[in-house]
């Protein structure tokens, strides 16, 4: 236990959530080391104190058997630590030779020194194999480039510590065997790598030893890649079998309650039809960027559809904003939690209350506040909210009581269609299974619930039937006995990856 | 916080520490607010006098009125700068109209109801076109400014029906008016933001515009509301500033927007919205007037006073953010 990078006895506190407990790690010079665990396990907490955005509660950081004090991600970085994250940090209007040395650029008297700049660009981006031009405004680059160029910005800086927080899930498979051959170069040049991914076959393929976690803990590390195979590796990770953790089970179905037909919108590339019926789950799959959350949208009136229609118990209704889709009994759980769900400074009485609140009301504006209050109240309760009270501010609770804050305000309100885009993302095991059950208790109520999701087992567990999209249509409809990951992963990969992929 | 917890009697003064700080974030400004009132009355002779008193209250009643509805413009993300032109517009136009009619009824309608036009522009662009608050409502402080100059021709109209003076001149009980016009403002805006799905929606809108907008609040509707009721405000107060000073003064109100929001975010209002309590606009606009009676009293020159209120505005809003830093990190 002395390699270049240590980790010893790293525990992360947030209010409600022990996101980190007691993590002891250590990593060499020149090997790539994987994370792996569901989300929310607790990795990207660890990559975020790597880089200095969250401070530890216990515990110390050495590299190079020095410990380490990162107050800020700007320590970090100096101490040689780039951690390159899904979300790029790139200035879009920028050119790529400008994002390359941000911060760092060449200047005489104060003036940039373009030919240097140039010059310095050009080589970076030799050595990262890729052929752009260094004047290129970076929001014109696809995703994949922008991410070497993250890369390359790490490595301007000397970074010795490099950790990639799933690299890869935007990435088509030519630009993914780039990626790895960097990699594998930074490893020979004796970096420390840090590479954290959800699908197997990449950790199998590129890393050198392997960590996997489970609800903040560190459950085993594999030294040596040939002790283990996938099986082990998914066992540890979910440490229960997945039956489990769905519970699903079936239910007596009744009429259609909504319909679509023919519907095309923005990020929709072909008229899509379908129908859910009263007390049915039916999940929606596709990768990023296929076009699940954008349908949800137009159906809940938060984009406005081309042509085609929706149906609610066979009559056509009109929706133009959300307020419309509420009224008629339409709600949608946000994809994005913290951009589209919380209202972070306001308490959780209010976020819960906001948009029921306007039914509650005395002489048309006046809040009924004893209303309100027995209605949060109620759903603190039966979602078994935790928060100490209900003037806490949202933002302090967890992702998980935050999400349930959002569930109880979508049925506080008298609804028919249930929409829950990404409803468990980032959210920990317990509470995932806990809005599972939630989820049939519902639908036995008699709700249709739409259920849309990236995480494939997540998807199979929970739906009663399947509709896969792919490159903004809908590509193929499965029922629950048809349906195995497989099936569903060759309806939803681009065609040129397909065979690379399915393990 | 841990190592208060050793022993009892650690115990219990932690619990009063705990309440006091909890008391400390909560109402910061209210406490120093107090301190400063008991300071200047025992060392400012003159200060804690029945008329000076009534001399204070009127010199903030302007910056309070319109406060009040800049209140419900910062908590829902946004800001006004026109209100400034608004207050001399409005004096201007009820100044023009009662000479012109004679009847002092129409022409403080025409003055409020001016203010809400100009209110109800800025809200559509800023709702409907999309152009943010800061450009929007500058572009439109400069215009309406022009267009008040040459309503009246450049000059200082002076009106001719005294009855319309007992606006802004007259009192009830020995309070003049303004005041009691202030304090009814700081209840029904008081009850609107706290109470009212109105107030509510405007704090969801500056909390997080794309949630309340999931969550089902109509956005554009609420927005534009909030600046035709400030431009009404706006108008009212233009229209009781020309009954104080029995003209309608084109220069006047200069700076005054930037007075407003001053005051409002020194009492904890936030510039970036969702937090607006109206209690802090109260103490807000009561301590910059204070302050400035204070100087006066103490025959300080306006040059120095500038540097002063300048000042005070910095240090606490610099205090503020030290206390929402600190309450970030404990989370």
């Amino acid at each position: 236990m002395d390699g270049y990078l240590q980790f010893k006895g790293i525990s992360k506190q947030f209010p409600g959530v022990q996101a980190l407990d007691n993590i002891s790690l250590s990593v060499n010079e020149g090997s790539i080391h994987g994370l792996v665990g569901e989300n929310g396990a607790g990795k990207s907490t660890l990559l975020k104190i790597l880089s200095g955005a969250h401070t530890q509660t216990k515990g110390s950081i050495f590299i190079d058997g020095k410990e380490m004090q990162f107050k800020s991600i700007k320590s970090a970085r100096d101490s040689g630590v780039a951690v390159i994250y899904q979300e790029l940090n790139l200035v879009p209007e920028m050119s790529v030779a400008e994002n390359l040395l941000l911060g760092h650029l060449p200047t005489k008297h104060g003036f940039i020194q373009t030919s240097i700049l140039d010059a310095i660009a050009d080589r970076q981006l030799a050595s990262l194999l890729e052929d752009i031009d260094p004047h290129t405004i970076v929001k014109n680059l696809p995703i994949a480039q922008r991410q070497m160029i993250e890369i390359g910005k790490a490595l301007l800086l000397n970074a010795k510590i490099i950790a990639f927080d799933e690299p890869t899930s935007s990435l088509s498979e030519k630009e993914k065997k780039q990626l790895f051959t960097i990699v594998r170069s930074l490893k020979k040049q004796g970096c420390v790598i840090i590479y954290v991914s959800h699908l197997l076959n990449e950790i199998f393929e590129l890393c050198d030893s392997v960590s996997v976690f489970r609800d903040g803990k560190l459950v085993e590390t594999f030294e040596d890649m040939h002790l283990v195979n996938n099986e082990i590796i998914v066992k540890k990770m979910v440490g229960r079998s997945i039956t489990d953790v769905y519970g699903y089970k079936s239910r007596e179905q009744g009429e259609t309650v909504l319909e679509i037909k023919d519907l095309k919108g923005p990020g929709i590339q072909k008229p899509v039809n379908f129908s859910v019926k009263s007390g049915e789950v039916l999940g929606f799959y596709g990768l990023v960027g296929a076009g699940r959350s954008e349908l949800m949208r137009i159906i809940y009136g938060l984009s406005e559809k081309e042509s085609g229609s929706i149906f609610l118990n066979d009559k056509e209704v009109f929706i133009k904003n959300p307020g419309n889709a509420l009224a008629s009994g339409i709600v949608l759980c946000p994809e994005d939690r913290m951009r589209e769900g919380i209202i972070p400074v306001r308490d959780v009485n209010e976020n819960i209350n906001i948009t029921v609140r306007k039914n509650f009301v005395k002489f048309g504006i006046f809040l009924d506040q004893v209303k309100e209050r027995q209605n949060a109240t109620d759903f603190i309760d039966k979602l078994k909210i935790k928060t100490p009270s209900l003037e806490q501010l949202i933002r302090n609770l967890s992702g998980g009581n935050q999400q349930k804050v959002i569930i109880a305000r979508l049925l506080s309100i008298e609804t028919k269609v249930i929409i829950m885009d990404e409803p468990t993302r980032g959210i920990d095991v317990g509470t995932k299974s806990e809005i599972y059950q939630l989820i049939y208790k519902l639908a036995e109520s008699g709700k249709a619930i739409i259920f849309v999701s990236s995480e494939l087992p997540e998807v199979l567990g929970i739906s009663d039937r399947v509709i896969i999209m792919r490159n903004g249509q809908k590509v193929k409809e499965l029922d629950r006995a048809d349906v195995s990951e497989k099936k569903v992963l060759h309806f939803a990969l681009p065609e040129n990856n397909k065979q690379n992929t399915i393990s | 916080m841990t190592e208060h917890s050793s022993g009892n009697t650690a115990n219990r003064s932690f619990d009063i520490m705990k309440i006091l700080r909890g008391f400390w974030t909560n109402s910061g400004i209210v406490i120093v607010y107090i301190v400063l009132f008991i300071l200047f009355s025992l060392f400012i002779p003159y200060f804690f006098t029945l008329r000076n008193m009534i001399a204070l209250g009127l010199s903030v009643s302007m910056v309070s009125m319109v406060a009040c509805t800049m209140l419900f413009c910062l908590a829902s993300g946004d800001f006004d700068l026109s209100v400034e032109s608004i207050v001399a517009f409005s004096g201007v136009i009820a100044a023009v109209v009662i000479n012109m009619s004679g009847s002092v009824f129409l022409g403080i309608i025409c003055g409020i109801v001016g203010g809400g036009l100009i209110g109800l522009m800025n809200g559509l662009i800023i709702a409907k076109i999309h152009i943010n608050a800061l450009i929007t409502t500058l572009a439109m402080a400069q215009m309406v400014r022009g267009f008040t100059f040459i309503v009246c021709g450049g000059q200082a109209r002076s009106i001719g029906n005294a009855n319309f003076f007992s606006l802004g001149n007259g009192n009830f009980f020995g309070i003049p008016n303004p005041i009691l016009i202030s304090i009814l403002c700081f209840v029904v805006f008081g009850i609107l933001i706290n109470k009212t799905t109105y107030g509510k929606d405007s704090l969801a809108i500056g909390g997080n515009i794309e949630a309340a907008r999931l969550a089902g609040i109509n956005v554009d509707r609420t927005k534009i509301i909030i600046f035709m009721v400030q431009g009404l405000m706006a108008g009212f107060a233009g229209v009781v500033l020309a009954s104080r000073m029995t003209s309608g003064q084109p220069n006047a109100a200069l700076g005054f927007s930037l007075d407003v929001i001053s005051a409002c975010v020194l009492g904890g209002v936030s510039l970036k919205g969702g937090i607006a309590p109206i209690k802090g606009v109260i103490v807000g606009v009561l301590i910059m007037g204070t302050v400035q009676d204070a100087m006066n009293l103490m025959n300080i020159p306006t040059f120095y006073q500038y540097i002063a209120r300048g000042g005070i505005l910095l240090i606490a809003v610099t205090i503020d953010q030290i206390k929402q830093e600190r309450l970030r990190k404990s989370t």
